[in-house]
């Protein structure tokens, strides 16, 4: 699984398709966002803006990591290795993550430094609520872009398939961070934490279990 | 003991059915040639063999199991008509990956050496994406053997090689032939194929319509495929 995941973080830092076309997706929502909102809007708006870029711009990130490997074929010659397919499955969920984490990191300096949100009170508690928000976002991201990039429509399919799934984690998602930001803490925001985690787990093991019955042809 | 015991294997994508019915069987260290038509079937059945894709009707048992875990997977090596190497990773990290992949003590030992055996030491650092489509082949060569498997599925393998690369790729089959894997190449190429292999199988509308031994004196697989083919088209 490390061999994996060490690979597509040398092909991202090599390459830096996944986060170049992030980072650009995610300056333009916020600039989008900036001129049309008001400082008092802003700051209301900020959670929302927060997940729905991380979502949008994230499928993107996501179905490009397997799109490379389907091209060259390599993809085959990850299913041909002795590794259980389920964690080739968890290392691209891992490797996905970390691509997402770096957006949501430039995505928080924009929405305080140009939208104006100022600086969250409690940054740890918003790491947390941002962390569990990617975990189940990337799992569920990455199980349907391995079973998505083998079909010929695969840019609608994605964000069909995945988003009306995604629902849970983005109501969590926004309620928790409007919570934090608002300087309600970490205990406020735990009912909608503990949703946040119980799916987290279902799709990682789901995706997990069900890896490998999902990519065979 | 029987490495590769197809028993009325069928494939179908949707509604289109590449092999029917088919039947073979494949014994530690033989080398068997597969010949056949386009869309004869002859790469599905290679990937079935190598636990890629799953047959839609029939059984498969590899190394007597019909489990396709990852030790069954450790011990096939498939060589296809894609390279399976990362266009954006040198040579030398591709093979170092794979040899990672496949559990290696010695990942970056390995891969010079067989960089080196197939002739692309001196450029072991270049990425793949710049190099010819033969250059690729040599290297592809090199990941589906640096594990040592004892199966190996092979499609096309002297295709896009130069002549030299083409003797090389023949020395190292021969090579390890004579070591006793089992080998199962798909060809086109009949002198290569037969010059090679103690068993000759010809695949047509996804069934087995002949296989003799090309060893035998009396038999022209040529011949034999012109007409086999050419019969049941007709």
């Amino acid at each position: 699984m490390w061999s994996i995941l060490r690979k597509d973080l040398l092909l991202e830092f090599r390459t830096r398709e996944a986060i170049a076309a992030l980072i650009v997706l995610v300056v333009l929502i916020v600039l989008t966002f900036t001129f049309s909102l008001d400082p008092e809007g802003a700051r209301a708006a900020a959670p929302a803006v927060l997940w729905v870029t991380l979502i949008f711009a994230g499928l993107l990130a996501v179905q490009r990591t397997f799109l490379v490997e389907r091209e060259s074929g390599a993809w085959y010659g990850l299913l041909l290795g002795p590794v259980d397919r389920g964690a080739i499955f968890v290392a691209k969920l891992i490797a996905n993550l970390l691509v997402l984490a770096i957006a949501d990191v430039v995505l928080t300096l924009l929405l305080v430094l140009v939208l104006g949100t100022g600086v969250p009170t409690a940054p740890l508690e918003l790491v947390f609520v941002n962390a569990l928000g990617l975990i189940g976002f990337s799992a569920l991201a990455t199980l349907f872009a391995a079973i998505s990039v083998r079909l010929r429509a695969r840019e609608l399919l994605l964000p069909l398939l995945v988003l009306p799934l995604l629902v849970p984690v983005v109501i969590c998602a926004v309620e928790a961070s409007r919570i934090v930001l608002a300087g309600g803490g970490a205990a406020a925001a735990a009912p909608w934490l503990r949703v946040l985690a119980t799916f987290d787990v279902i799709v990682t093991v789901a995706g997990w279990m069900l890896f490998e019955q999902l990519v065979l042809e | 003991m029987t490495v590769v015991d197809a028993d009325a294997l069928g494939k179908s994508f949707g509604r289109v059915r590449v092999l029917r019915d088919l039947t073979l069987r494949v014994d530690g260290g033989d080398t068997v040639a597969l010949f056949g038509p386009n869309g004869a079937g002859k790469s599905t059945l290679l990937r079935i063999c190598a636990t890629l894709y799953a047959p839609t009707a029939g059984t498969l048992a590899l190394f007597g199991s019909r489990r396709r875990s990852a030790e069954i997977r450790r011990r096939i090596g498939l060589l296809s008509h894609q390279s399976f190497l990362y266009p954006d990773l040198s040579a030398r990290e591709n093979l170092v990956f794979y040899g990672r992949l496949y559990g290696l003590a010695r990942p970056e030992h390995v891969a010079d050496a067989w960089l080196e055996r197939v002739g692309l030491a001196a450029s072991a650092n270049r990425t793949v994406r710049v190099f010819s489509r033969g250059m690729e082949q040599r290297l592809a060569l090199a990941r589906t053997l640096l594990h040592d498997p004892e199966l190996l599925l092979l499609d096309e393998p002297w295709s896009a090689l130069d002549a030299a690369g083409a003797d090389l790729l023949s020395a190292l089959l021969e090579g390890l032939r004579a070591e006793g894997r089992t080998i199962l190449v798909a060809t086109h190429d009949f002198e290569r194929g037969v010059a090679l292999a103690e068993r000759a199988v010809i695949l047509h509308g996804g069934r087995v319509v002949w296989e003799a031994s090309p060893s035998d004196a009396t038999v022209s697989v040529e011949a034999a495929y012109r007409q086999v083919t050419g019969a049941v088209a007709a």
